[in-house]
């Protein structure tokens, strides 16, 4: 089917120009570079509209719409590699999705980065970054969506860089990219071995893509020699490459570190789009994925980092790593709702966390620039009458990632995922950790909140002059986040058990009205409004009471469990065990490969240059001693020939006389005698 | 025969060998006045009258008396050349004179035919005169000619030249 | 008995002893006088020719020793006349103080 998909491409091409445009201005122009980026967004936003609506449609055959474009590409021997894009269902909610939330970002970004000096760079990498995500939604081929991949990973780099001449910024650019790379390696992998299986990378290509029945049928009948499925052992190689995207232990040590860039970059990087990539692509390839036993692990890996990230964000001081390590968690029930439930299930968290996460970091941004560039939370305090808006929608957000019941969109998400890891037949492992990673959500979203807007301002380096300076954003600022609250609460009810829409749409059915799911849900929803409630109320009990305002200053639960505290700060020393083996083996093999280059091929470029001078050295003396010499010796010796042979001219007669004499003497012997010798 | 042959040559050889060999120059020129008249003996007695008084008058009257007003002239100082270039040593000349003298010597000595006696004859000055002037009238003329120019040529050389003296003095 | 061996054999001594002296000597005349010399022992050999050779009424050597002498005596005059002219300037007429032909030097 083509249809829509024949100008989808426009979509992540309009911010590509404007990314392109902007690279090449000759000076910052900075009207011009944030209009065209808000204005190629803007595009790409009614251009996702536009192929959004055919997939309302839904047809008599409740078959899922899917309109593609498929075209050759590379000639490789007989045969080509083939690209695409389509709009499908899932795709088309990506599209909207990401082109909004980063039309709002970027709107967000003219007011955040006013005093920045290098403004106009930063909306080129905006505009490359919201091309390459675009791109990757809408690829209908692993091949292609590995190059948006790609891009999107480099995008981040420079936009986690921004401020490159800090150091810490630098090396958090250099750490997300080599450990996306890790991550990379694995989805590389698991994509050659899909193409050399299948023979195709398009995922739906009428019949012959890699994700359609004829393949899945062929690969699933295949096992190592281990006795693991080939399924399995692609599947678990392309989670690799989510995994390290999408900020899975162990390769979750990049984000936090992430948020030296630009609030606006972790907002729409790390928290609405580009982590969202890893669930979008074990989404794509949730068909082959379900073969084999691929989901158990993303699901147990998914349950294990919620619950790990959830730990250690009760115990940060920094609101931006606080919302990183939520990421993070929240990723992993993304993961855990993609194992246990289904594509529907997990990537309706996604676009709920979307837009709450989003809110939430923006929100931050609005209190670090309020605050003037503070970012510890026990030096703010206070804010909630200081800057209203803000902490209005900042509660919005944190209700809903909390899962406050009913009105916020996060607790239908939230749940839908634990109703799926609830009824998962194979463990209940999951569910327990899902459930624990609630309870840590709400009490560390309690404590942030209660240590940045309640009680008094504690800002005391800055001390008075700038607790009268704190004041609400501008509103190109708050505006945003408004919008953002607004859809944090209305997504939600697109995906309640008894109106299943969104569950609905993915899957190309229509919606209908199933009251019956409520009561099988309702179990699982007051169990989770319990546990957040305790929770928050955990968070209230320990922080709430006016602990913040003590001084000496001590955390409380530093004071109830100083070993569990400082463990859960220092993020179980994950970062420390990476240094002291990978990297230190790294440093080991570079030393050692520097020590070869220098001494060993060093050593033989410099004796090969001893040898080439001893030769030039040795020619040289060969040219001064032996040509010049022998040429001065010869010139000499005519010389002095010549010398000689004058002197035979001297002018003396008596000589000539002699010689005269001689030679008539020696004549005549000849002549009289020649003939008898 | 032998021993008037005898008389005659030794003291001309003799002479010869002395004119060679003094040092003093006037010795030298009277030794070789002295040979030239031997030789002119020698001419008489080998029947060349006519020869031998042409040889005294032309060699011992004019050319011993040339190289005697010669000699005479000549004397005064001599001034040695700092720097002599480097000589052929003179046993060089001697002994190219004695291999010649052996040379010839030997070509004498084994050449038979030299030795058929004849009968004498005498030399009339008028044969002299009459060969001169019929057979032999072009190399007369030539030698008249010859003797025109080296009169001229050694008046000329001789001259005293003031002009050019000074001139050829250069510093 | 023919003494012409002897004579030649004398006009070659002479001739020789001539030679010699030329090659020896120092001073320009007694080269001169060697000259001489050997001028006379041809003519003496020439003569000794002409009256024991064959055909003596033709006077072939006769007077080819005229006309030596005759040449003898023109060279001569000349010879010493440039001895004097060189005598003159280098004042000197030792054959090895003579070896330029450059004239001003003195």
């Amino acid at each position: 089917m083509n249809g829509v998909a024949a100008y989808v491409w426009l979509i992540p091409l309009c911010p590509l120009i404007a990314a392109a445009v902007t690279a090449l201005l000759p000076r910052q122009q900075r009207r011009l570079a944030s209009g065209l980026a808000i204005g190629a967004i803007s595009l790409s936003f009614l251009l996702s509209v536009l192929s959004f609506l055919p997939c309302l449609t839904r047809t008599a055959d409740e078959r899922v719409p899917r309109f593609l474009v498929n075209f050759d590409w590379v000639q490789l021997g007989s045969g080509f590699l083939r690209l695409g894009w389509m709009v499908d269902p899932m795709s088309a909610a990506m599209l909207v999705m990401v082109s909004f939330v980063g039309g709002l970002i970027f709107i967000y970004s003219v007011g955040y980065m006013a005093n920045d000096e290098n403004f106009t760079r930063f909306f080129c990498y905006l505009s490359l970054f919201a091309a390459a995500m675009l791109g990757l939604v809408v690829a209908n081929s692993l091949l292609l969506l590995f190059i948006c991949w790609e891009i999107v990973g480099l995008a981040s780099y420079l936009l986690i860089g921004f401020w490159f001449h800090k150091p810490a910024a630098a090396a958090a650019a250099r750490k997300a990219f080599v450990t996306t790379r890790i991550g990379d390696i694995g989805l590389l992998l698991g994509m050659v071995w899909l193409y050399s299986e299948t023979g195709s990378l398009v995922f739906y290509d009428e019949g012959r893509g890699c994700l359609e029945q004829t393949a899945l049928s062929a690969l699933a009948s295949k096992t190592l020699a281990g006795g693991m499925a080939v399924t399995t052992s692609i599947s678990i190689l392309i989670f690799c490459g989510a995994a390290g995207k999408s900020g899975q232990i162990p390769l979750h040590v990049w984000l936090p570190d992430a948020m030296e860039g630009p609030t606006p970059v972790s907002a729409l990087i790390h928290a609405a789009t580009m982590v969202a990539a890893g669930v979008f692509l074990v989404a794509r390839m949730h068909p082959l994925m379900s073969l084999g036993s691929g989901l158990q692990v993303v699901a147990w890996v998914g349950a294990l980092t919620a619950v790990f990230a959830a730990s250690i964000a009760v115990a940060q001081t920094d609101i931006k790593r606080i919302l990183a390590y939520s990421t993070i968690s929240q990723l992993g029930y993304m993961m855990l709702g993609l194992g246990t439930g289904g594509v529907a299930v997990g990537m309706f968290h996604l676009f709920t966390h979307a837009f709450f996460k989003a809110l939430l970091f923006l929100g931050a941004g609005s209190v670090i620039h309020g605050c003037h560039g503070e970012q510890d939370i026990r030096r703010m305090g206070g804010l909630r009458k200081l800057m209203p808006v803000t902490f209005a929608t900042y509660g919005v957000g944190m209700m809903a990632l909390a899962g406050f019941p009913l009105f916020f969109s996060g607790f239908w998400s939230k749940d839908a995922i634990l109703h799926a890891a609830h009824t998962w037949p194979i463990s209940k492992g999951p569910f327990l950790l899902g459930l624990l990673g609630t309870l840590l959500t709400a009490f560390y979203m309690t404590r942030q909140m209660l240590y940045v807007f309640f009680g008094t301002n504690r800002s005391t380096t800055r001390a008075l002059a700038v607790s009268h300076g704190i004041h609400e954003s501008a509103p190109t600022m708050t505006m945003p986040l408004v919008v953002l609250a607004l859809f944090s609460v209305t997504l939600g009810f697109l995906g309640t058990p008894v109106w299943p829409w969104f569950d609905a749409f993915i899957a190309g059915r229509s919606a209908h009205w199933a009251l019956h799911h409520l009561t099988e849900a309702l179990p699982t929803m007051g169990l989770s409004t319990i546990i957040v409630l305790i929770g928050t109320s955990a968070g209230w009990w320990c922080y709430g009471r006016g602990q913040i305002a003590q001084s000496p200053f001590r955390d409380t639960l530093a004071g109830f469990a100083p070993r569990l505290y400082s463990l859960l700060r220092d993020r179980w020393r994950v970062d420390e065990f990476y240094a002291a083996t990978f990297q230190a083996l790294n440093q080991a093999l570079a030393e050692l490969c520097d020590l070869l280059d220098r001494r060993i091929w060093g050593g033989m470029v410099r004796l090969i240059t001893a040898a080439a001078e001893g030769f030039c050295a040795l020619s040289r003396w060969a040219d001064d001693q032996v040509i010049n010499g022998g040429f001065e010796h010869a010139c000499r010796r005519l010389s002095r020939s010549g010398g000689i042979l004058s002197a035979c001219q001297d002018g003396q007669i008596r000589n000539y006389l002699r010689v005269v004499a001689v030679a008539v003497v020696l004549l005549m012997l000849w002549l009289l005698m020649g003939e008898s010798l | 025969m032998t021993l008037m042959l005898f008389l005659l040559a030794v003291p001309t050889l003799a002479a010869a060998l002395a004119a060679m060999c003094l040092r003093n120059l006037v010795h030298a020129a009277l030794c070789a006045a002295i040979c030239f008249t031997g030789v002119a003996a020698l001419f008489v007695y080998l029947g060349a009258e006519f020869m031998g008084f042409a040889q005294v008058i032309i060699y011992v009257g004019a050319i011993a008396i040339l190289l005697l007003f010669a000699v005479l002239l000549t004397r005064g100082f001599e001034t040695l050349s700092p720097l002599r270039a480097r000589q052929v040593p003179w046993p060089v000349g001697v002994m190219a004179a004695l291999i010649t003298l052996a040379v010839m010597t030997i070509s004498v000595v084994s050449s038979p035919s030299l030795l058929r006696p004849r009968t004498a004859m005498v030399l009339r000055t008028r044969q002299v005169g009459d060969r001169l002037m019929t057979d032999y009238v072009l190399p007369m003329e030539a030698i008249g000619l010859l003797m025109t120019a080296v009169l001229i040529g050694a008046a000329v050389l001789a001259l005293r030249d003031s002009n050019g003296a000074k001139r050829r003095r250069v510093p | 008995m023919n003494p012409l061996p002897t004579v030649v054999l004398l006009s070659c001594l002479l001739f020789a002893i001539g030679l010699g002296g030329v090659l020896t000597r120092r001073n320009a005349i007694v080269v001169l006088i060697g000259i001489e010399f050997m001028l006379n022992a041809a003519n003496l050999n020439f003569i000794a020719f002409w009256r024991y050779g064959p055909e003596p009424e033709a006077l072939r050597g006769v007077m080819f020793a005229l006309f030596s002498i005759a040449v003898a005596a023109a060279e001569a005059a000349v010879g010493l006349a440039i001895v004097l002219a060189i005598y003159r300037h280098w004042r000197t007429a030792d054959l090895d103080d003579v070896d330029e032909l450059r004239g001003d030097r003195l």
